[in-house]
Order: C-alpha cells, then structure tokens, then sequence
C-alpha cells in the first residue's frame, strides 16, 4: 500500500496538471482494456445474456445462485484447496530449505541452485501442465518412484481418480512455485545481521530455537509477498487446470478462473460467468490485502 | 558465521534433493520425447532406439517456424509500448507527482491483484466490437493494458528514489519537461527499464488466457497458447507432444540462461515489488 512520502514535497519540480500527458497513454490503455471491461463485467452480472440474443435485467440472481448450486460454488472451495498447495506447502517448505542452506548461500551448489530452482518460473504454466500430467499418469515416474520404494499400493492415474486429482494439481503449482519461494526467503536471511546468530549460538540457541527467534521475525516482508504471490496464483489458477484436467473428473478440480471460462465461452451463460468474475475479483482482494498490512514498510 | 559441519551437509543433501525434484520432469520430457511416436514409454527408460526425428516432426506439426515469428511479433507489438507507457506514468507519479497523483497510483496498484479471468468475457465482446478478433491485436492490445499496473508501479519505485536536486539542475539549465524526462531521467532508469522489459518479455511469451480465447488460429497466437492447441491436437501421442513441448521450451530457456543473473534478479525483486 502506498504510504505518503514524508518531507519531500517542497522543492518537487513543478508541472501541475500538464504532468498528466506524461501519464496519459498508461491511463488510456489501462482504462480501455482493464477498467472498462471490470465495469462491463459488472454491469453483465446483472443480467441473463446468452451473447447474442436480447439481455434480461435479473438483479442480484446470479449472485444467489452462485451460492445456492452446488456446482458453482464448489469451484470456489476447490480455489481455496489449492491455496493449500500453492501457498502453504511452498512457503512452509521454503522457509525450512532456505533455513537449511542459509550456511551454504554463498557456496558454488547454491549459485547453482539459484538457476536450477528458477526454471519453474520461466516456463510456460502450459507447459508445467503437460508435464506433470505425463509424470502423473499411470506409468508415469511418480507411480514408478513410488513402486520402487515398496509402495506399489498407492499407483493410481492421479489426475483421472476423483480422490486424488485435486491434490494432484496442487502438486504441480506447489512445484511451480516452491523454488520462487525458497529463493525470495534466501534473499531476505541473507539481509539479517550474522552478528544476531552468533550471539544466539554463544548462548546456547540450537538452529531450532535460532528459526524461531531470529530468522521468522526478521523474515515477516518476505514472508508476506511470497504468500501474496502464491495466494493470487491459486484462486486465479486456469492455465495448469485447463491443460491437466480441464477441471475433471466430474467437476473434481473445477477451478473459478475455468468455470468462467467454460461459462462465457461454452455455455453462452455471460450473467453467470460475470458473477463468479466478480465473486473472484472480491475474493482476491478480501484474502491479499489483509496480507499487505505484514509487508508494509513505507517505501511505498 | 558459525556453522558445524553436519549442518552444511544437511544443507547441501536438502539442496541437491530439491534440484533434483525441480529437473526431473525436464528430464522426462526429454526422454519421453526420444521414444518411437504413439507408444507410451515407461518413467524415466532411455529408448533403446532414440528416435531423434521426433523434434523435426514436432518442429513440422506444430509449424514451429510460424509460431517463432508470431510470438516475436506480439512480443515486439506488447514489450516496446508497455515499457514506454509504464516509465513515462511511473515518472509523472513518481517524480513530477502531478496533481491527484495519489489516487492516479492507487487505481494501478489495485489493479497488480486483478485476477485476467475477471475481465475476460466483457474483454471478448469489446475486442470483437473492435473488429480486432483472431488477429495479434487481439493480444498485444489487452496485455498491454493489463500489464499497466505492473510497469507503473515497477517504473514509479524506480522513479521515487531519484533525488529532485537531478530536475532542479537540469531545470536551472533550462531543460523542459520532456527534456529532463528524455535526456536525464530514462538514461538513468535503463537497470530498473532493463529488468521490467525481460519480465514483460517472459509474461508475454508465456501467456495463455487471451490467446486461447481471442485468437482461434494457434498460428497467430503466442508460443504458450499454440502450445495448448497443439495438446489438443496431438494429445493422444505422447513422444511427439514431449517433443513439441520441448521445442516450445526452448527459446524461453535460452533467453532465461544467456541472461541468467539480471533474469533471477529481476524475477525476485518482481515478486517483492508485485
């Protein structure tokens, strides 16, 4: 959140409201491709509209039957499992890597490292989607790694068995996003002066006590952009979705950013399509800006 | 630091085991993509007779010489612009902080959290209004418009930290506005320029929604979203779309290793500043 900039207001170059030209080409391009649209998408939420034919004023239906279908509204639900894997899991398993190896940053392995954990983010999603579906599948290497270990029980189609496949796309963003995390963790630890566990050492703190006491406090900025980063990449998922699963079995990974998708652009249903685009746009807002309060820091 | 010995190793173990999860579906791909076409290989088994003809059949089917050009031109269409609008908005809030500045910014702000499927279906009907549907248009435009928030606030905290005695020198020396924009401040901005194009360049190149909707003809689409229609069309022959996943991979990969440190670094300060 921006925060006013202190004492530096008396000598600002002057250009008064001409300064604007500077900014309108931004503003014009963002106004007709992002704000106009945002404000059809809720103008469209009140009507039924199958997009071609004439358009019925319903109110607040579409909202109400968001709610009460148990279909639409477990799209949502699914939304908020994943952020058990795209957010959770990463940042939980993030913080006890980068913890791990805050001894060894500055070894050749984590130069190394630092390229290899960044491929992930450089691909494209679609891409990550094709993968992990063949790595998931029946005679997939997660089937043989686990047969190789005695567990030959669990082989399944992961992402074809209703149980599982959910779980099973979760998977795939928390490997997307794991390395994003543990390398924005690294970074901030590096920042913490050595001299606060080296006195935790000398009186006696184990690298337990060392995590809780000095490296999650110091981390608190970190922390809150990488669960922000993650949190919007799981309630806005498509692109992993539509490639692993297209949101089935059944309606098992049915995902928000799909079910619009499929709503606006199969099913003609435009009204219902725009309520859950809303539902969605207020739904990130509601669970990312509470979490701005952790990164605040007045730089902006 | 003190460190013990066990530590470290634990450390390295943890590290290499990470790595190795983070490759091995590279490494899947690739091996998955030298097996003879419509079989379905096993795992991680290396083909007892490489079929390295895969790539140039891929190469053919996904008509990879028409999906380089096209990318390149919706990436040379978005980047150029976006990197231009972005700096010239962050230097009116950042630096010139025009009247109403605060609010300008916050409007941007709001709009880094903006989920694209939230504006996808009004975005359909005013970009077929336009009469722009199914060419490259379709694509540059929009993203350019919702890449905004980003290089706006990427571009003003930039901008925010450049010290107003610059403007003032440069104004005693009778430099006017555009002037001082053009010939003192994008020359100093070019690291922070630097970082934003190769992100914009990557979330362009990668990007999906817009193209599978707005563009039906793959060829006209961005790498990430020919990708998907060539899933669809290839899906039930694995080594082959191994093959072309691969190839759709690598021009991204080449781009991410030449440019490797300013990459990791524009990346993590990205996410910090998103």
């Amino acid at each position: 959140m921006p925060a006013p900039i202190a004492g530096r207001r008396t000598r600002r170059p002057r250009a008064g409201w001409l300064g604007w030209l500077f900014a309108a080409p931004a503003v014009i391009m963002y106004a007709t491709f992002v704000l106009r649209p945002l404000s059809l998408t809720v103008q469209y939420s009140l009507y039924d509209w199958n997009g071609i034919g004439p358009s019925r004023w319903v109110g607040l239906d579409n909202y109400r039957r968001l709610l009460t279908d148990s279909e639409l509204f477990s799209s949502i639900l699914h939304a908020f499992e994943l952020i058990l894997f795209f957010s959770l899991i990463p940042v939980l398993l993030g913080l006890f890597v980068a913890a791990t190896i805050r001894g060894i940053a500055q070894s050749r392995l984590a130069t190394v490292a630092r390229t290899v954990l960044f491929l992930p983010q450089v691909i494209p999603l679609v891409a990550a989607g094709i993968m992990w579906s063949w790595l998931l599948s029946s005679t997939g290497v997660v089937n043989e790694v686990l047969s190789a270990v005695g567990l030959g029980g669990l082989t399944r189609a992961w992402l074809g068995d209703l149980g599982t496949a959910l779980p099973a796309v979760g998977v795939i963003g928390a490997w997307v996003l794991v390395g994003l995390c543990t390398l924005l963790l690294l970074a901030g630890m590096s920042k913490i002066d050595p001299g606060l566990y080296e006195a935790a050492r000398l009186d006696g703190a184990g690298p337990v006590r060392e995590f809780f006491s000095i490296t999650l406090p110091s981390l608190r900025q970190e922390i809150g952009v990488c669960v922000t980063v993650t949190v919007i990449a799981a309630l806005a998922s498509f692109d992993i979705v539509y490639i692993a699963t297209q949101g089935g079995p059944g309606n098992a990974t049915m995902v928000p950013g799909l079910e619009i998708y499929y709503l606006a652009f199969s099913e003609r249903e435009i009204g219902m399509a725009s309520a859950l685009a809303v539902a969605l746009v207020v739904l990130v807002l509601a669970c990312v800006l509470p979490l701005q309060r952790l990164t605040r820091d007045g730089s902006r | 630091m003190i460190t013990n010995r066990r530590e470290a190793w634990t450390g390295r173990l943890l590290l290499g085991l990470l790595m190795a999860v983070t490759v091995v579906p590279f490494v899947s791909l690739f091996v998955t993509a030298l097996h003879p076409k419509g079989t379905y290989p096993s795992g991680l088994s290396w083909p007892d007779d490489p079929q390295w003809g895969n790539f140039a059949d891929a190469f053919r089917a996904a008509s990879m010489g028409e999906l380089l050009l096209s990318s390149s031109l919706i990436v040379l269409g978005v980047v150029p612009a976006a990197l231009v609008f972005g700096t010239m908005a962050g230097f009116a809030f950042g630096h010139l902080r025009v009247p109403g500045h605060r609010i300008g910014f916050l409007v941007f702000l709001l709009g880094l959290t903006l989920p694209f499927e939230g504006i996808i279906t009004p975005l359909y009907y005013q970009v077929r209004d336009m009469g722009l549907l199914n060419s490259r248009w379709a694509i540059i435009l929009p993203l350019i418009g919702l890449f905004m928030p980003f290089s706006v606030v990427w571009m003003r905290a930039h901008f925010v930290t450049m010290p107003d005695d610059l403007s003032e020198a440069a104004r005693i020396d009778g430099a006017g506005t555009w002037q001082l924009f053009w010939r003192v401040h994008v020359p100093l901005a070019m690291p922070a320029l630097s970082s934003l194009g190769i992100l914009l360049f990557l979330w362009t190149w990668n990007h999906f929604l817009l193209a599978i909707v707005l563009v039906d003809d793959p060829a006209k689409r961005t790498m990430a979203g020919a990708l998907g229609a060539f899933q669809g069309q290839w899906g039930t022959d694995i080594p082959l779309l191994c093959a072309g996943a691969l190839l759709i991979l690598v021009p991204t990969l080449a781009v991410f290793l030449i440019f490797q440190r300013r990459f990791v670094a524009a990346l993590l300060q990205g996410s910090i500043k998103g």
